[in-house]
């Protein structure tokens, strides 16, 4: 791997950028690995990485439908916090968050990775008692959460003009997350694709898996793709909404749903707010990119669903509550907007696991599951090579469903 | 957007409706019969996904009447709207 600096960009510079190499090599797939990965997304990708960096993994392969970088890691809104309400999770996010703060340092790749800061905009009672019991478990977890007045709120976020005295929800508190962060989404992967690249593992995009190969004493063989099937005693699944279906291949039901979660960008317009900024009691959040873009997000559509585009009473839903609080913003165009596939556990927590299928893993369950990419990478990918759950990650098992022992986190996921 | 055809208000818009989940089988035949995994099975697993979801929605900011369609999870296209069952 060619190692990125000031003095390597300069040199690159000078001689007109024709002397670049690709950040990761195109093989042709082999018949058989050690350690099959399905999914190049940040899941996937990270858990290669820790693998073979950590674990000293060797002969691994990430397979890829698409192209790496163009799945659910780039379908989010690149939020990164540990605002999570119960003792399984927060550790897990925290760790999560900080492993990111040092990513751009060990992958040698700029992430562009910004501490932001985010600040709920509280608006009726029940919300804040909730969130102070959030901020008090927090607190035991080493993770930072703190409430602000209004009038604080109002100095910290100018742009915030609208709910004032008299209106239908006045605003009554602000909290604040000071741990939130936010980056590029498609450096996250890229980086990781790099480097695990540079410690042998191969990644080959444009390269389906088709379904899962069991042999006969129940066991994972191997998969199909277009290129035939290849042998590999451990696969694991990173294929956020797919996971469901491609599971059902080998014969296993997961407590999963798919959903359809949604964003959509502003045009580019100078700095008007320097924080992640949540409005939990209209559904809406958002933050400005380094591009000057406003990057918002709402809540999921209702529904089993497919669909990787945003529906009109969704996309309608979230700009009316962020007007109501940024009546400013009525004046943005709007440039993008994108869905992605959650698929979600009953109680809205991951699921890093081995399965009923011998050698077969899944890393599922993600609902904000960019913020987790490093440290659900690190969970599984210790699972994979040793056989035993990471403490960080082990609760997160398909077993507490046999026993619907669930960790209850739907409602503290996306837009709370 | 869906719209979804209520019995007595006819074509409506989705935002009438709140989403009442899957229609699955009555719960109490089946958990007079079933083992625990197939209880677990039933609470836990949802087989329609990919294809066509029977799922209920309720005409809340409406009529109140809860309504069975069958629904593509990739186009949203209805396939047969099922007039409610009045129970």
């Amino acid at each position: 791997m060619d190692r990125y600096s000031f003095w390597t960009l300069a040199r690159n510079a000078v001689s007109g950028h024709r002397k670049l190499r690709p950040a990761w090599r195109r093989h042709q797939p082999k018949s058989k690995y050690d350690v099959l990965i399905v999914g190049a997304g940040g899941h996937g990708l990270a858990t290669a990485y820790y693998l073979a960096s950590r674990f000293g993994g060797r002969n691994i392969a990430v397979l890829e439908r698409g192209w790496v970088g163009g799945g659910n890691v780039a379908r989010n809104t690149v939020t990164v916090r540990s605002n999570y309400l119960r003792d399984e999770s927060i550790p897990f996010f925290a760790r999560s968050v900080r492993m990111f703060g040092e990513l751009s340092r060990e992958l040698n790749y700029n992430l562009m990775h910004s501490r932001r800061t985010m600040i709920d905009i509280v608006q009726t009672s029940p919300k804040l008692r909730e969130l102070k019991r959030r901020m008090k478990i927090m607190d035991m977890h080493g993770s930072s959460y703190e409430e602000i007045s209004v009038s604080e709120v109002r100095r910290r976020i100018p742009a915030l003009t609208g709910a004032r005295e008299g209106s239908r929800l006045p605003i009554i508190a602000g909290m604040v997350h000071k741990d939130a962060a936010v980056n590029r989404h498609d450096a996250v992967a890229w980086a990781y694709a790099r480097a695990a690249d540079s410690l042998g593992v191969e990644i080959h995009q444009n390269t389906e898996v088709t379904s899962l190969v069991v042999d006969s004493s129940g066991r994972i063989s191997g998969v199909e793709t277009k290129f035939g099937t290849i042998s590999a005693r451990k696969v694991a699944l990173a294929v956020s909404g797919h996971t469901f279906m491609l599971a059902r291949t080998a014969g296993l039901g997961l407590p999963l749903r798919t959903f359809n979660l949604t964003a959509f960008v502003s045009e580019p317009i100078k700095p008007v707010v320097d924080v992640v900024v949540n409005c939990p009691d209209l559904g809406c959040y958002f933050s400005q990119t380094a591009r000057g873009e406003l990057i918002i997000g709402g809540h999921p559509d209702p529904g089993l669903s497919y669909r990787r585009d945003i529906k009109q009473n969704v996309f309608e839903g979230t700009v009316s509550g962020l007007l109501e609080l940024f009546p400013s913003f009525g004046r943005l165009k709007l440039l993008r907007q994108w869905g992605g596939h959650l698929d979600i556990a009953p109680d809205g927590s991951p699921i890093i696991d081995r399965t009923s299928v011998g050698g077969l893993f899944v890393t599922a369950g993600w609902w904000g599951g960019y913020k987790a990419i490093p440290a659900g990478g690190l969970c599984l990918a210790k699972l994979i090579a040793t056989g035993e759950h990471h403490r960080l990650a082990s609760s997160f098992t398909l077993a507490r469903f046999d026993r619907l022992d669930y960790i209850m986190e739907a409602g503290t996921t996306t837009v709370v | 957007m869906l719209i979804i055809e209520c019995p007595f208000c006819g074509s409506r818009d989705e935002r009438e409706f709140d989403y009442g989940g899957l229609a699955k089988p009555p719960r109490g035949r089946i958990a007079e019969v079933a083992s625990d995994r197939e209880w677990l099975d039933y609470l836990l697993i949802a087989e329609e996904q990919g294809e066509i979801a029977e799922e209920y929605w309720w005409h809340v900011r409406g009529c109140g009447e809860w309504i069975k369609i069958r629904r593509n999870t990739l186009t949203h296209d209805i396939e047969s709207p099922e007039g409610a069952s009045r129970s």
